[in-house]
């Protein structure tokens, strides 16, 4: 059942004795104690979990660890630094795009792929590509605000 | 501590699995501690004394201790301001612990908007604070030889007028102040306020924003273990026999774990867990069943209740009589949950003689008092260390998953860390309560209403755990410790001044009682009845508990009048409003969103395709723990149903303003979830078990939707108490909506939520 994992998670790689069958969001939080991807629903269906795996927004609660191989992963953690933060996560600072902040990792990290893919999406692009991003304080009037910001000033 | 029968039932025998029941000592012993201030409980941390609030370090940092927690609603941020306006020192030189029974005063539960109103007014942690700065310039001055008066104070430093200085850290650093804290403190006012009443922005967002800030989903612990627990299938399920050998395959595993009907599993790895938990075959028995969803709000009213008069002017039903016009109806709210968007996480680690508990509760002292009962171990020796998690907006499962994980570290004699799934948490959380709510109003020849008749029906069964019943939770519940349930019993005639606290009186009417009339309207004739009957689900406060559902109900009746004498929504409110603060909110959000005034509905809007109306709202919340008013603007698309809100409007007044941006988020946040209540979410279940089990089977207004323009007018009273500001603006917005819509398509929607299907349902009905 155990196998030998490599991962290269925010510029590092680990080597970890896991079942590859282990939601990769287990091997960040427990493991490696990551702190920015989350166990909201863990079914894929909130957001809270989400990585980026070569720049793709990904729901790490229900991907086996097994399946990432090589690829690079991001996390919100990586993204940018609290001194240094990533031009998306100072839009959402600026903005005071938070409450509790559970969900910050699928609202920010959904947001950036799109906008690094398609830099000019339209506000309906993005709604589509935020319809399955939860937030339950519903902080969604500053968020957006965040999201077309760093639109407007990308890295 | 009121003494508490409760049955301890037959240890579940089952093969190989840890069998243990709760001792009932912790509850039956009585506590031979005195009781302490403030209505709080046994606790070594003495809130009279100045040193359990305050501390003041040799660098001049201070450090400040409350047992009000922030849940992401910013209460950090304020309470640092408050600190730091009291003291007269910069926000980066004060450091809040919050909510921890080692060093943490006791104030109860963080809840029902009283944060601010406990921590801001005259007692509490802004009067220890005050009691600090008046004492630490009493020693400056005697260091100095001048008199008090003659001192001034400014970022930590005591100065007189010819320049000598001294600085707290010189002062006090590192020593205890050992003085109580004194009531005669004279606070700083609020003219004076230099941090205090600023937009200073939240001090966790940098942290929340670049994935580095500790939740209790975080919290890791020296030989931590992982936790899953196995919930009863159905509501009311025993367990008959659990199969350890079912998981034996697991690697990892440590053990299964029964107490009565609680069972869990633990193991090296979150993801071991998972698996053991899934596999366990565990024979239940089945529940009781469930009254069917679809009659349900019929099966409450013929439930028996426990009932109370809040009001009864005793001429209500001759008024009725001789009204030119009665106007009647019934407004139904269902259960809905808090729905966090992390599901329930909290880490233990339970010795022989000692237990930790990290826990994202609203209450840790009270969630000292579970776990002291469930674990046996003395109060003393347990400590509950509030760590933060989602957002929870009322009694969601974190108290029940503190005391999984106090169960089962406790079996394994290690830290455990329990995880619960989206479904354990949709299936046994407290649910905000579903209501019936019966309205009857007369009106006289002029239009104006001559009497107001309310009767409610809430369900009830558990709630906070207080320092009372774990059972309230389902972990206590199928440990063997019965929730508190209703015990039916006919009403009263009201006798003490009307406290208003779940809303259930309209805003309308007087409010007398014996002649004291404690309401906000000039309606005399009045009667209000109030029912509570219990739920066959588990229930507690959901942000606005009860008020949310009174106001929808009195709000949109209030509309139905103004609608039967044809006229302004708006004027016809202030009509019958007789207090000053209510009717200042109603007069600004109508200004502010330019209200159109006229009776609704619109005039010669077409019965078919997107049509567009407005709504207003209003309420004096808890009666007087805050004001607000709520313009709702919304798009009805006729063909489907779907109703979208355009825009919001919101004046609010909830005294002294502590900080303007964290209050407009979390009014906005607020207006949102509301609006999200209001449009989409209910539990629903079938005749033996909850459906809605996860965000495919219970909605949410995602991101993604077109996202309404919320627009704030803030009303800054210095002068009066402050009041929370959490949940009232939530507690308007379905009743906002409902007279939107009706406003733009004349159908009068009375029944939360309104999904497509109900509004199709409401428009093929239009006469």
């Amino acid at each position: 059942m155990m196998a030998s994992v490599s991962l290269n998670i925010n510029g590092h790689v680990h080597t970890l004795d896991v079942d590859p069958e282990t939601p990769l969001l287990y091997v960040l939080s427990d493991d490696l104690q990551l702190r920015g991807p989350k166990f909201g629903c863990g079914l894929g269906q909130c957001g809270a979990c989400t990585v980026l795996i070569r720049g793709q927004a990904v729901r790490s609660c229900v991907m086996p660890v097994g399946a990432v191989k090589q690829q690079q992963i991001t996390t919100l953690e990586g993204l940018g630094t609290p001194q240094k933060p990533h031009l998306i996560q100072q839009a959402f600072i600026d903005e005071g795009a938070a409450q509790c902040g559970f969900c910050l990792s699928g609202v920010i990290l959904t947001a950036k792929a799109l906008l690094d893919e398609n830099p000019k999406a339209s506000d309906q692009q993005i709604r589509e590509a935020m319809s399955n991003v939860l937030c339950r304080c519903f902080t969604h009037t500053r968020m957006m605000r965040a999201i077309k910001h760093y639109q407007r000033n990308p890295a | 501590m009121k003494k508490k029968e409760f049955s301890r039932r037959e240890f579940l025998m089952a093969s190989g699995a840890l069998v243990v029941g709760f001792s009932a000592a912790s509850l039956i012993e009585p506590f031979a501690v005195a009781q302490v201030p403030f209505d709080t409980h046994p606790s070594h941390v003495d809130p009279e004394k100045l040193d359990s609030w305050l501390a003041v370090a040799s660098d001049g940092t201070v450090t400040a201790y409350t047992g009000k927690c922030d849940f992401g609603q910013g209460m950090y941020t304020v309470q640092t301001q408050l600190v730091a306006e009291e003291l007269c020192v910069s926000i980066s030189k004060v450091k809040v612990i919050q909510c921890d029974t080692f060093v943490t005063p006791d104030q109860g539960t963080t809840s029902g908007s009283q944060s601010t109103p406990t921590n801001f007014n005259t007692q509490n942690l802004a009067q220890a604070a005050a009691t600090a700065r008046e004492a630490l310039v009493g020693m400056a001055a005697q260091r100095l030889g001048v008199s008090a008066d003659q001192l001034t104070v400014e970022n930590g430093v005591v100065s007189e007028k010819s320049g000598r200085q001294i600085s707290y850290d010189e002062l006090i650093g590192e020593k205890r102040f050992d003085i109580p804290v004194s009531s005669a403190a004279k606070r700083r006012s609020p003219s004076e306020w230099k941090v205090l009443g600023k937009p200073v922005p939240s001090m966790d967002r940098v942290a929340l924003i670049t994935g580095t800030f500790e939740f209790v989903h975080n919290v890791h612990v020296p030989q931590m273990v992982h936790g899953r627990v196995v919930r009863p299938p159905e509501i009311g399920a025993t367990v008959t026999n659990v199969d350890e050998k079912s998981v034996q395959h697991v690697p990892g595993l440590i053990k299964v774990v029964v107490r009565n009907n609680f069972v869990g599993v633990v193991a090296e790895k979150q993801w071991q867990a998972a698996q053991a938990a899934k596999d366990l075959k565990v024979a239940w028995k089945p529940g009781p069943g469930l009254p069917a969803q679809k009659d349900f709000y019929d099966y409450i009213r013929k439930q028996p209740s426990s009932d109370e008069m809040l009001v009864n002017s005793r001429d209500v039903d001759s008024r009725l009589k001789s009204a030119s016009r009665v106007l009647k109806a019934t407004y139904l709210h269902p259960y809905q949950a808090h729905g966090s968007i992390g599901s329930s996480c909290a880490v233990a680690d339970v010795q022989l003689d000692h237990a930790t508990v990290w826990s994202a509760t609203q209450s840790v002292y009270p969630t000292r008092h579970s776990v002291s009962v469930l674990t046996g171990l003395p109060l003393d020796r347990v400590r509950v260390i509030f760590v933060r998690g989602s957002g929870c907006y009322g009694l969601n499962a974190a108290d029940a998953v503190s005391y999984d994980a106090a169960l089962l570290s406790q079996a394994v004699h290690r830290p455990v860390r329990v995880q619960l799934t989206r479904h354990d948490e949709f299936v046994s959380e407290n649910y905000g309560s579903a209501c019936v709510i019966e309205q009857q109003a007369g009106t006289d020849a002029s239009g104006a209403i001559s009497v107001w008749d309310c009767e409610t029906w809430s369900v009830s069964l558990g709630g906070r755990p207080g320092y009372e019943n774990p059972g309230n939770v389902i972990t206590g519940m199928l440990g063997g410790l019965d929730p508190d349930a209703i015990t039916p019993q006919a009403a009263v005639e009201p006798a003490r001044e009307l406290r208003n606290r779940n809303n259930a009186v309209p805003s309308y009417v007087a409010g007398c009682v014996n002649a004291k009339c404690g309401g906000a309207g000039s309606i005399r004739s009045e009667r209000v009845r109030a029912h509570t009957v219990k739920s066959p689900f588990l229930t507690g406060p959901l942000r606005s508990p009860l008020r949310l559902q009174n106001t929808f109900a009195h709000e949109c009746f209030m509309d139905e009048i103004s609608v039967s004498v044809h006229a302004d929504p708006v004027a016809y409110r202030l009509q019958h409003l007789n207090e000053t603060r209510i009717i200042d909110v109603v007069k600004a959000a109508a200004k502010a969103a330019n209200w159109d005034a006229r009776p609704s509905p619109k005039r010669g809007t077409p019965r078919t395709g997107t049509v567009t109306g407005r709504g207003i709202a209003c309420v004096a919340y808890e009666g007087d723990n805050g004001y607000a008013a709520l313009v709702a603007e919304v798009e009805v698309d006729q063909a489907s149903g779907r109703v979208q809100a355009k825009r919001f409007v919101i004046a609010h007044d909830c005294g002294p303003i502590s900080n303007p941006d964290g209050l407009r988020n979390q009014i906005e946040g607020a207006v949102l979830q509301g609006t999200s209540r209001a449009l989409d979410e209910e539990i629903t279940w079938d005749d033996r078990k909850v459906t809605s089990t996860d965000w495919q089977s219970y909605n949410t207004l995602p991101l993604g939707i077109h996202v309404p323009a919320i627009e704030s007018v803030l009303i800054n009273r210095p002068a009066a108490k402050a009041s929370g500001a959490g949940e009232t603006a939530i507690t308007l917005v379905a009743a906002a909506i409902g007279n939107a819509i009706f406003d733009a398509t004349g159908a009068r929607i009375r029944e939360v939520p309104f999904r497509p299907a109900r509004v199709q349902a409401a428009l093929s009905s239009r006469s």
